[in-house]
């Protein structure tokens, strides 16, 4: 790569590679969200059930 | 008691004509709408319907296998079965093998027919009975893994064919392809001896491996 | 415990991922034959080989577990399913984008895309089969035997799959044989330990939410 036009352009292939990377980050980053979304509500359940029981 | 329960087997089909048939009706049904929906044109229909029988047969075998442990469940002798002394994997193969020999059997039996009526060469036709009786044993066995793992499920109609389709990928390719290998003239052979491999691993792991899924449903 | 790592997991995959970047998309030269278009490999080839190195824990997880009776192993394998099914899924979908400028078509009935294909039915068979039990436990040793049972098939798909598509056509989809240059190849290794490294990170995050969800009765829990 010599500029930043060839780089976008990527050699006439922009309209596969960037939405190959697209898709692979947004399923990728979708992935580890839904992982932390787990684990807050884990932790989250068993906060409310050590509060619930202290009291 | 492998033949005792081989015979229970039977007998239970024998006393229910209707519920054994229905795979073999299913299986002639089906195939009657081929020639209907795409052509009755003998020279296109005649290099498609090897193909079509094998997955017509794998929906059918498909159809009986999945409730396999579901009558003895509900009725409780899965129960007895369980507790009694005996082993259990081969109390599965017994099951396993009446239910082909009801069901699997004139599926083989009925591809003939239907080979015949789409118009089948005859050299072809003994391969692909060939193949489909050495590749439904498989499927039985697979679909009773599957029918033990889902047991006592409610959804176990929809899961079964979710779970033993790709699983039963290499059965339909190397019995498809062998019938069609037969048509083009060439050695069937090696599909053969893959199919009888298949077979021998089948037999070797599946039912021990029904048998635990039937216990760890059963612990629960 | 698995806390400790994360944060050392987190800083490599990141590292590791901008590297494979830089060095895929920006530093490594054209391919002679694909031009620019081959540069999807750094996503493809990684996430294609995670998605089978994910089956291949899960099945082994599930061994362990069904063997020693060990709850934690199953916990690994029900923890590993979803992201494998990611890392198939992406596989695929980087595939098809790939084949379109290559072979023209976004999908062939190529054996390793097949393959591919029935993998991924294979972690949907495995999620479906754990979640439609209403009991953890039994959905985790159901779907361990699923487990084990896919990963002895899977060679075998994977051999008729072959033996199928070489009746069907010749070696016209080769990738181009010839061996990598090291400006090409070292992004690619780059891209396959931060794939692995963002698995390792994501299966400690859903192993914690796992164990937290089985374990949601025990004592020691309350400590966190």
């Amino acid at each position: 790569m010599d500029s930043w036009h060839e780089f976008w352009t990527m050699g006439g292939y922009a309209r596969f590679v960037w939405p190959a990377y697209g898709v692979a980050f947004v399923v990728l980053l979708g992935s580890g969200w839904a992982a932390h979304r787990g684990l807050r509500r884990a932790l989250a359940r068993v906060a409310s059930r050590v509060r619930g029981g202290r009291r | 008691m492998f033949i005792e329960l081989l015979r229970r087997e039977c007998l239970l089909a024998w006393r229910r004509p209707g519920e054994a048939l229905t795979p073999l009706v299913f299986f002639l049904v089906t195939s009657m709408l081929f020639p209907l929906g795409l052509t009755p044109d003998p020279d296109l229909l005649r290099p498609l319907a090897p193909g079509l029988i094998w997955v017509i047969a794998f929906l059918a075998g498909m159809l009986g296998v999945q409730g396999l442990f579901r009558a003895d469940y509900d009725d409780g002798s899965l129960e007895q079965l369980l507790l009694s002394p005996r082993p259990l994997t081969l109390a599965i193969l017994a099951k396993a093998l009446g239910h082909w020999l009801v069901t699997g059997l004139p599926i083989v039996c009925g591809a003939a027919l239907v080979a015949e009526m789409l118009f089948v060469p005859p050299h072809v036709l003994a391969a692909l009975v060939a193949g489909l009786a050495l590749g439904t044993p498989i499927l039985t066995l697979l679909g009773t893994l599957v029918s033990a793992l889902t047991v006592g499920l409610r959804q176990a109609a929809v899961l079964a064919p979710v779970l033993i389709l790709p699983l039963s990928v290499p059965v339909l390719i190397f019995g498809a392809h062998s019938a069609l290998l037969a048509m083009h003239g060439q050695s069937t052979a090696r599909a053969f001896v893959v199919l009888a491999g298949m077979l021998i691993l089948a037999l070797s792991l599946l039912p021990a491996a029904a048998a635990l899924g039937l216990r760890i449903g059963h612990e629960a | 415990m698995a806390g400790r790592a994360t944060p050392w997991l987190i800083g490599l995959t990141l590292v590791l991922m901008a590297a494979g970047l830089v060095g895929g998309l920006w530093l490594a030269p054209p391919d002679y034959q694909m031009g620019d278009g081959f540069r999807i490999i750094y996503i493809h080839v990684p996430s294609a080989l995670l998605s089978m190195v994910v089956f291949a824990v899960m099945a082994v997880a599930s061994a362990v577990g069904l063997i020693w009776r060990i709850r934690m192993a199953h916990a690994v394998t029900a923890a590993a399913a979803p992201i494998g099914a990611a890392f198939t899924f992406i596989a695929l979908v980087t595939g098809a984008l790939w084949g379109k400028p290559m072979w023209g078509t976004y999908w062939v009935w190529d054996a390793r895309l097949t393959s591919e294909l029935i993998l991924l039915f294979l972690y949907f068979g495995y999620l479906a089969l754990v979640h439609a039990f209403p009991d953890r436990r039994t959905g985790d040793q159901a779907g361990a035997i699923l487990a084990i049972v896919g990963a002895v098939d899977l060679p075998i798909i994977h051999f008729s799959v072959q033996w199928w598509t070489t009746l069907h056509q010749g070696a016209t989809l080769k990738l181009s044989g010839t061996p990598m240059p090291v400006s090409m190849l070292w992004p690619l290794l780059v891209m396959m330990l931060a794939f692995l490294c963002y698995f390792a990170w994501l299966l400690m995050v859903r192993l914690r939410a796992e164990i937290l969800r089985r374990e949601y009765r025990a004592r020691w829990v309350e400590k966190i």
